[in-house]
């Protein structure tokens, strides 16, 4: 690699509160024309401070390149090629943030009667439908904030309909190749985890779910793809196994990626799904924004919905309150409106056909990765793999250099590291997803550089140890940083 | 890696010492080596009661949190708060300081499937 523009000037930057000085002012207010009031007296005494110890006074063009300068530090998918496997770090298209800016959509308020924001309840409405086809459910709420609050709103209504039925359920099985997410929200929802083994290659197998399925068991939570990024071919029969004893089929839509125009979920069984728009529909992801996960169910589930629900009747569309079975609302308002729009906008520019060759596209470049790669790093499954693949450091341990050390050199090399050390069942893992909206050429700078770290792992294993040298920061002390926090800033 | 032969152990990487009516429970050498730095450990109060196969702590490494899967059941007659302040131990004595709860024990059926030493070493082989 030459070193010709992997250089660059980055400039230090203390804590805002270092650069305070006392009495400076950012932006000085215009005089009072009412009489200052003394919060003695107004307030009870228990409220009131007299004195910030280091609060930060800075001018305004010192906060402006303060955090200008932050915001240069920082590594996102506009930055630079992101393979974090399970996130779907896909390019989030500019003109979603067009059009959740529009006024007519960034400036109403959730008060407003439902006749002045008819625009924005239509758009919802079909927000919901497309999702439905999408998933092949029957109906969708979009309330749910993330991906984890979507699973705990499908585990809260299968909850509900058990109850509802006369007879509580107490069980939800999970696969040892699920999301961490998955066994934390059954637990939240009162349900308790029954785990199941994968097989030797990574499925699912029905004599593992027909083992453990029973009538106390309220359905299966199955990521599909896996989160090994194989997809669960037993899935129609593990779905007839669970539906024999009267439970419902979850499937995490985590990895929805891989699957959109060409598997229709409902119709493999499916009962209920939820979305993570932040992943599958290229909205803003992690500290970018707040997420959104919306819920598809089948129609058994349908009445069992948060509340409110859209209406469209003759027209025009109205919110829904009275839902004696639902669960109630989830979400203050009716979830995160703007992401919603940025899905919207995604989904009308791409089209059905749009959408399927994204996740074929997603799938090819997932498998060109790992056909490029198989002989340098060792390949968990060897099997044609969905939108993503998971390789470990077992060929490298003999050199003294683990999965950590790769990922921390690959920053050098100006990537970001995939995800490392999940899925759980393999040992050292490295997780990499492209996703689709990656060149040939961004693959192949990556595949080349992952070749390299390979080498240097053979020839100079110290290289590795100390990486990354060529960034601001060098490899931070996770244990002491995790086994001391410095949660605070104090002055000295 | 050491596997002393005065121990039991289980699947879910749990070393296990026989005295009496009580054991002592901690986690093995394969467990500390694998999971890495241990930053945070959770276990549960004096008086308890865990259940064979359910768990009964946390244990956080720098790369994942795992549950303590409680080798017998019965009930927490002592507890080592000292690993709470110090999890470090658990990587460098996992079977001396860091030992985590004893339990006296319920069921003394439930010590027939724990495995010996030389069983331990050939279950982490094959499951490698």
């Amino acid at each position: 690699m030459g070193e010709n523009g992997v250089k660059g000037l980055l400039l230090d930057e203390p804590l805002i509160f270092e650069r305070s000085s006392e009495g400076r002012v950012g932006v000085a207010p215009a005089e009072f024309d009412i009489p200052e009031a003394d919060p003695k007296g107004l307030l009870p005494a228990g409220l009131l401070r007299d004195k910030i110890d280091g609060f930060p006074e800075v001018s305004e063009m010192d906060a402006v390149r303060h955090y200008t300068r932050l915001s240069q530090w920082n590594f996102g998918v506009d930055s630079g090629f992101y393979p974090l496997g399970s996130c779907t770090m896909k390019y989030n298209p500019k003109v979603n943030e067009v059009a959740c800016r529009l006024p007519g959509l960034s400036l109403i308020h959730p008060y407003e009667p439902e006749e002045l924001v008819q625009g924005a309840l239509e758009l919802m409405y079909e927000l919901e439908g497309y999702l439905a086809e999408i998933s092949g459910m029957d109906a969708v709420t979009l309330q749910p904030s993330a991906g984890a609050h979507g699973e705990l709103c499908g585990l809260l209504m299968m909850a509900a309909y058990f109850k509802d039925k006369g007879r509580a359920r107490t069980k939800i099985i999970i696969p040892d190749t699920a999301h961490g997410t998955n066994p934390a929200s059954s637990h939240l929802a009162g349900f308790k985890v029954v785990p199941v083994k994968s097989d030797g290659k990574g499925a699912l197998s029905v004599e593992a779910i027909k083992a453990v399925m029973d009538e106390d068991t309220a359905g299966l939570m199955v990521t599909n793809p896996n989160t090994i990024g194989l997809f669960e071919k037993n899935i129609k029969e593990i779905a007839r196994v669970v539906h024999s004893k009267g439970g419902f089929l979850y499937c995490d839509g985590a990895n929805l990626n891989a699957l959109m125009g060409i598997v229709n979920l409902g119709a493999i069984g499916v009962d209920l799904i939820q979305f993570n728009l932040h992943k599958t529909f290229s909205t803003p992801h992690g500290g970018g924004g707040p997420g959104s996960g919306p819920v598809g169910v089948k129609k058994a589930l349908e009445p069992f919905l948060p509340a409110p629900r859209i209406k469209k009747a003759r027209g025009k569309y109205s919110l829904e309150y009275v839902r004696p079975k639902s669960i109630g609302r989830l979400k203050a308002f009716y979830g995160n409106f703007s992401i919603m729009v940025r899905a919207y906008a995604y989904i009308r520019r791409m089209g059905g056909e749009g959408l399927k060759r994204a996740s074929e596209t997603a799938i090819l470049n997932a498998n060109y990765i790992k056909e490029q790669l198989k002989d340098t790093y060792h390949l968990a499954y060897d099997e044609p793999c969905m939108h993503e693949s998971v390789f470990s450091d077992k060929n490298l341990l003999g050199y003294g250099v683990t999965t950590m050390d790769v990922a921390k050199r690959l920053i050098d090399y100006g990537f970001h590291p995939p995800t490392v050390y999940f899925p759980l069942v393999v040992h050292g893992a490295i997780m990499i997803e492209p996703t689709e909206t990656e060149t040939k050429e961004t693959m192949d700078k990556f595949i080349e550089a992952m070749k390299s770290i390979a080498e240097e792992a053979r020839t100079n294993p110290e290289l590795l140890k100390n990486a990354p040298i060529k960034t601001k920061v060098r490899r931070v002390d996770e244990t002491r940083a995790a086994r001391e926090p410095v949660l605070r800033w104090v002055k000295k | 890696m050491e596997f002393p032969k005065d121990l039991k152990y289980t699947k879910e990487h749990e070393w296990v010492k026989v005295e009496g009516s009580i054991v002592t429970v901690g986690i093995t050498d394969y467990a500390q080596d694998s999971l890495g730095d241990v930053v945070y450990v959770e276990l549960p109060q004096e008086g308890v009661s865990v259940t064979k196969n359910e768990p009964f702590g946390v244990v956080e490494s720098v790369k994942a949190v795992s549950d303590l899967y409680s080798p017998i059941s019965g009930s927490v007659h002592e507890v080592n708060d000292a690993i709470i302040d110090s999890p470090e131990a658990i990587n460098e004595d996992p079977y001396g300081d860091a030992w985590m709860i004893r339990v006296e024990i319920g069921n003394p059926g439930d010590l027939s499937d724990l495995m010996s030493s030389d069983e331990y070493q050939k279950f982490i082989e094959e499951e490698k």
